[in-house]
């Protein structure tokens, strides 16, 4: 459904970023994108939404398909138009705006008011607490109403696509299992599908299918969830275990770079 | 006249005269809120529309209904020119280079204003009378009732238009996050252009209403000099602020002349809201109604 082919980004002209990404997301699923800070993963996201040029950013070889047709020339309003919507890390609400008012903001590319109304209250379904803060500035809401909020808002621009920035990041783990849930929960109903970038892998590669592992600008390995959950490298680098389960000591460090060498 | 009747009457008046202030404030404002963008040229807007409407009015004899809607006109497609030209170039810069390049825009708009139109004073006649209503105590001049009339509704309709509508609520999200509108799908540019037009809508009304209380030439333009007391004082992003910021200064610079003017022989007027302004900045930078940043802990 959705495809990056060879995708190279290069920001300011001169930082290449991307070196050569491919990664295709099917349609109805979840797909997770995993690595380090810095592997690149945001800026793929950014690839695909559009967004990368407001930064300097741009797609220098490659492309990207959507449905068929390549959308790396498009600017981000018609690709939200045409059904792809990011939501960004670091919960970036429209702080000044009610909460209502920022969902009324996600729903820009539809036209039709009555809809907008019916998106609300999907949200509220989704979101019950979101509803009992309806008029509160967003700038004020809680860490997780925050992000509950941004999710919501992107769902509001009636997307099949949704390109999910690390929504655990800074929040309590119970709170990140809620949202989670609701994730997969939107996927299922909606028949919403869903790139999901994480650093917590062990949760992404529960509620995903499909991973893929980014280093350095490259993806280096991709699967199944469940094979990559089993697979002795994303154990020890990614969910933190060596093969007994047992936590791993920094007396292994040396081991870690000298396994690392050939991932990257 | 008694003493607490000539205080009604420099109170009735700064009241009015700063609801017109609030107007061209306005104007200002619908700029800085949506795109972050300080416009220095704002009184030179405000002149140019005067010297089209005076110049159709006057030199073709057109009929006002026809010479105020070519004003509006004008001003909306000036706006939108002046963004599509200048401004989007200038999106994501350091704040001084649109700073720097409204400030040009001004001196430029100042010369190239008489060098088409001719630098004498036109009159704008608006067909109502000079002879001021008589409320009592008050002196009323029907044009400040006139100016003072078309700047509430006018804040009305904008105040609704952010508050309520959704192109309001996407210019308003505009103003808080570029990047995050994107994203949603808002297309920042055109509502980029969209403010700009607005601005020419109130630069237009404030030139016809203040052209034609001072005539029309270069000095018109010097109303913008009283919109920074303006919007500093009420907060350069919001429109409430606007409205009372207006009505303070209004009231300040009227006072001030009615009672300082007699001892240091004038002058006051002119300055009197800038010391306020400092003031201001000294005592609540970001104005009584402006945004403030949330920073949650």
């Amino acid at each position: 459904m959705l495809s990056l082919n060879n995708v190279e980004v290069i920001y300011d002209g001169v930082i290449l970023v991307l070196k050569g990404v491919s990664l295709s997301v099917r349609e109805g699923g979840i797909t997770t994108l995993l690595g380090a800070n810095g592997a690149g993963k945001t800026t793929t996201l950014k690839a695909i939404s559009g967004l990368l040029r407001s930064e300097r950013g741009e797609v220098t070889k490659g492309s990207i398909e959507f449905k068929g047709a390549r959308i790396d020339r498009l600017a981000p309003h018609e690709i939200v138009a045409r059904g792809i919507v990011q939501v960004f890390e670091g919960r970036r609400v429209f702080e000044h705006l009610t909460t209502e008012e920022n969902l009324v903001a996600g729903a820009h590319v539809q036209p039709d008011r009555r809809k907008v109304q019916e998106g609300i209250a999907r949200v509220y379904e989704y979101f019950p607490r979101l509803r009992e803060r309806r008029t509160i500035q967003s700038g004020y809401l809680s860490g997780g109403e925050q992000q509950m909020l941004v999710i919501g808002r992107a769902l509001m621009a009636n997307p099949q696509v949704m390109l999910l920035d690390e929504p655990s990041l800074g929040l309590a783990p119970m709170l990140v299992e809620e949202i989670f849930a609701i994730v997969r929960e939107m996927n299922r109903r909606e028949k919403l599908t869903v790139l999901l970038v994480e650093q917590n892998a062990a949760l992404a590669l529960q509620i995903a299918e499909q991973g893929y592992v980014m280093e350095n600008g490259r993806i280096v390995l991709d699967g199944p969830a469940d094979a990559l959950r089993e697979n002795a490298d994303i154990k020890e680098f990614y969910l933190g275990l060596t093969e007994v389960g047992a936590r791993k000591s920094y007396r292994d460090v040396k081991h870690y770079k000298r396994r690392k060498r050939w991932l990257s | 006249m008694v003493e607490w009747q000539f205080t009604l009457l420099l109170l009735s008046n700064g009241l009015l005269i700063g609801l017109m202030y609030s107007l061209i404030a306005l104007g200002f404002v619908l700029v800085y809120k949506a795109t972050d963008a300080i416009n220095f040229a704002q009184g030179e807007f405000v002149m140019i529309a005067g010297f089209v409407v005076a110049v159709a009015l006057g030199a073709y004899g057109a009929p006002l209904w026809l010479a105020v809607p070519l004003g509006l006109a004008a001003m909306v497609a000036f706006g939108f020119g002046l963004e599509r030209v200048m401004l989007r170039r200038l999106i994501g810069r350091p704040i001084i280079a649109v700073v720097m390049a409204t400030i040009g825009l001004a001196a430029i708009l100042r010369g190239v204003g008489p060098l088409t139109w001719g630098a004498e004073t036109k009159p704008l006649v608006l067909p109502i009378s000079d002879e001021p209503f008589i409320l009592g105590p008050l002196f009323v001049p029907p044009i400040q009732l006139l100016g003072a009339s078309v700047s509430i509704v006018f804040l009305g309709v904008f105040g609704w238009f952010f508050l309520k509508s959704r192109k309001g609520i996407a210019m308003r999200a505009i103003a808080d996050s570029q990047q995050v509108a994107m994203a949603m799908g808002i297309n920042v540019e055109r509502y980029f252009a969209l403010a700009w037009a607005m601005t020419g809508v109130v630069s237009a009304l404030g030139g016809v209403i203040w052209g034609s209380m001072l005539g029309v030439d270069v000095h018109l333009s010097l109303v913008g000099f009283k919109v920074f007391p303006v919007v500093i004082l009420g907060g350069l992003d919001s429109i409430p602020g606007a409205i009372l910021g207006g009505l303070i200064v209004g009231v300040v610079e009227n006072v001030a002349a009615g009672y300082v003017d007699p001892y240091v022989g004038g002058g006051t007027k002119d300055f009197a809201p800038y010391v306020l302004m400092i003031l201001a900045l000294m005592i609540r930078p970001y104005g009584i109604f402006g945004k403030r940043i949330i920073e949650r802990v």
